[in-house]
């Protein structure tokens, strides 16, 4: 089960589950949204949803609040996180996405920083080792915890 | 009516009924039931004989009956294996009965008489409708009350036309007299001419003369401006310097009791409130409400002020906003829309209906 989740202050106030009209203001509400979507999913070590899922999930819908964000609006931020590259879709009905909580170009770049200051470019070793080496249990390791 | 029972002697029997004679039928009707009845029409009788009662035995009528006919309605059962059914008479009556259904039978009035009512037979058709039922009636029915409609309307605006036709003249007539006045001015004096130019301005006709003069805007609606903008300084301070439009309407010509303002003079009026500097302005919010502002008021800073009344109370929606500034909700709402469109407040849409919060999006990081 994930550590708690700390709702961020968002969560909790109505009009986030409406989406805005002004322009700016829902620039700001969309952000909020990704990033949102985003931690809950790396927490909660989600990589891929329905969309159905999505809209019963917790994530979309605030319970305690009596407010869920209509399935239009989550189209919204779907597409919003697929334009940033943290999502890709899984089928062409997009009903079902992949959610990367860090970009795939992010993960080359640690793993390419990592390599270096290891010593270790230009031989080959496997993701086991990556990701359970004696090496990788300094602090630059729990950078590769939770990868699956 | 006595009681008696009806038996059918291939061991089907019907208790405790009502035998009825009518000049068609012979009716049987479960007392308990009413629903339950039967019908045997007398055509089908061939002949009755009599039983007489005995010990342990109830008196009877037996009545032998034709083979059962193709068109035969529905009944009880498809068919029998006998060609007859017994009448028991549990208490009295057989022998009342045996002599009148013998009267019917021998009298055989079935035959003269034609069926008042069966459930299958159609009904006469009445002079001039056609009866139907079903959805081809229904339909029917509908066509009817349209072409009705159709026709009153048609009647209606024959009227309407030859109005029109008349107006037209009205407006021609006016049109030469107009003419000729701007060209022989000496023949008519000079008094004369303005009071028919105002008959004719408030009868809607705009003075041709005065028209070329001025330009787009007429000269009556110039006037009718300076007119609004004395009637309208007043009402507008008491209402915090703004006013819808219907609400100015209905001012105006509630003030004008007689020559009411029609809504489209009242718009062109107002359009050129701000062109001949008046201190009143026509404004036209996205929404497409149009409210009437003195000059010196600034909705914009309204804003600023429903924003401080909105974070005291959390949060409002159109009604509470109207109630506690003491605003038409219509005005009020737009005040709150203009205010988001500005990034001071942001809405939460719902089931419960529509509110505005301050805008947390931007405050807080």
């Amino acid at each position: 089960m994930a550590m708690s989740f700390e709702w961020p202050w968002q969560y909790r106030f109505p009009p986030f589950f409406t989406l805005q009209p002004n322009v700016d203001t829902r620039q700001k509400q969309l952000a909020a949204w990704c990033s949102l979507v985003l931690s809950f999913c790396r927490l909660h070590k989600q990589s891929s949803m329905t969309v159905m899922e999505a809209q019963e999930s917790p994530l979309f819908n605030n319970v305690k609040l009596q407010r869920k964000l209509p399935v239009e609006s989550i189209q919204i931020v779907l597409e919003e996180l697929r334009k940033k590259g943290n999502l890709e879709w899984l089928d062409k009905n997009k009903s079902s996405f992949l959610i990367m909580w860090r970009r795939p170009e992010e993960w080359g770049k640690l793993i390419y920083q990592w390599v270096s200051r290891s010593g270790q470019n230009n031989s080959v070793f496997t993701l086991y080792e990556l990701t359970s080496g004696e090496d990788t249990e300094d602090e630059e390791g729990s950078i590769f915890v939770g990868v699956s | 009516m006595n009681k008696r029972t009806w038996t059918a002697l291939s061991g089907i029997k019907f208790d405790a009924g009502t035998l009825l004679l009518s000049t068609h039928r012979l009716i049987w009707r479960d007392q308990k039931n009413h629903e339950c009845c039967m019908a045997i029409p007398l055509s089908q009788i061939v002949f009755i004989e009599e039983q007489a009662a005995g010990i342990g035995k109830s008196a009877k009528i037996v009545v032998h009956l034709h083979p059962t006919p193709v068109s035969k309605e529905p009944g009880p059962f498809q068919s029998s294996k006998n060609s007859y059914i017994k009448l028991s008479f549990k208490e009295h009556g057989q022998i009342e009965f045996y002599r009148r259904l013998s009267e019917e039978m021998i009298q055989r009035r079935w035959e003269s008489m034609p069926v008042s009512q069966s459930l299958q037979s159609k009904r006469g058709s009445q002079p001039g409708r056609v009866r139907a039922v079903g959805i081809v009636g229904i339909e029917r029915k509908l066509e009817e009350k349209r072409k009705e409609t159709d026709k009153n309307i048609s009647e209606a605006f024959e009227d309407l036309s030859k109005l029109m036709i008349k107006a037209k003249e009205m407006v021609e007539l006016s049109k030469s007299i107009a003419n000729k006045i701007k060209e022989k001015q000496g023949d008519i004096t000079e008094d004369e001419t303005i009071r028919f130019k105002s008959y004719l301005l408030s009868m809607g006709i705009a003075n041709p003369v005065t028209r070329e003069t001025y330009g787009s805007g007429t000269q009556y609606h110039m006037q009718l401006a300076k007119q609004l903008a004395g009637i309208l300084q007043a009402p507008l301070e008491e209402r915090g310097g703004i006013m819808s439009l219907t609400e100015v309407y209905c001012l105006v010509n509630r003030a004008r009791g007689m020559e009411l303002l029609s809504p489209e003079d009242l718009v062109n009026a107002c359009k050129m409130l701000d062109a001949l500097k008046l201190p009143l302005r026509l404004r036209v919010f996205d929404s497409g409400v149009m409210v009437i502002e003195l000059q010196s008021h600034k909705e914009e800073e309204m804003v600023a002020s429903a924003l401080e009344t909105v974070s005291e109370k959390g949060s409002l929606t159109s009604e509470e906003f109207a109630k506690l500034v003491g605003m038409s909700v219509l005005l009020a709402k737009e005040r709150l829309l203009l205010a988001e469109k500005m990034g001071h407040l942001c809405r939460d849409d719902s089931v419960e209906g529509l509110r505005f919060y301050p805008n947390l999006f931007m405050t807080q990081s």
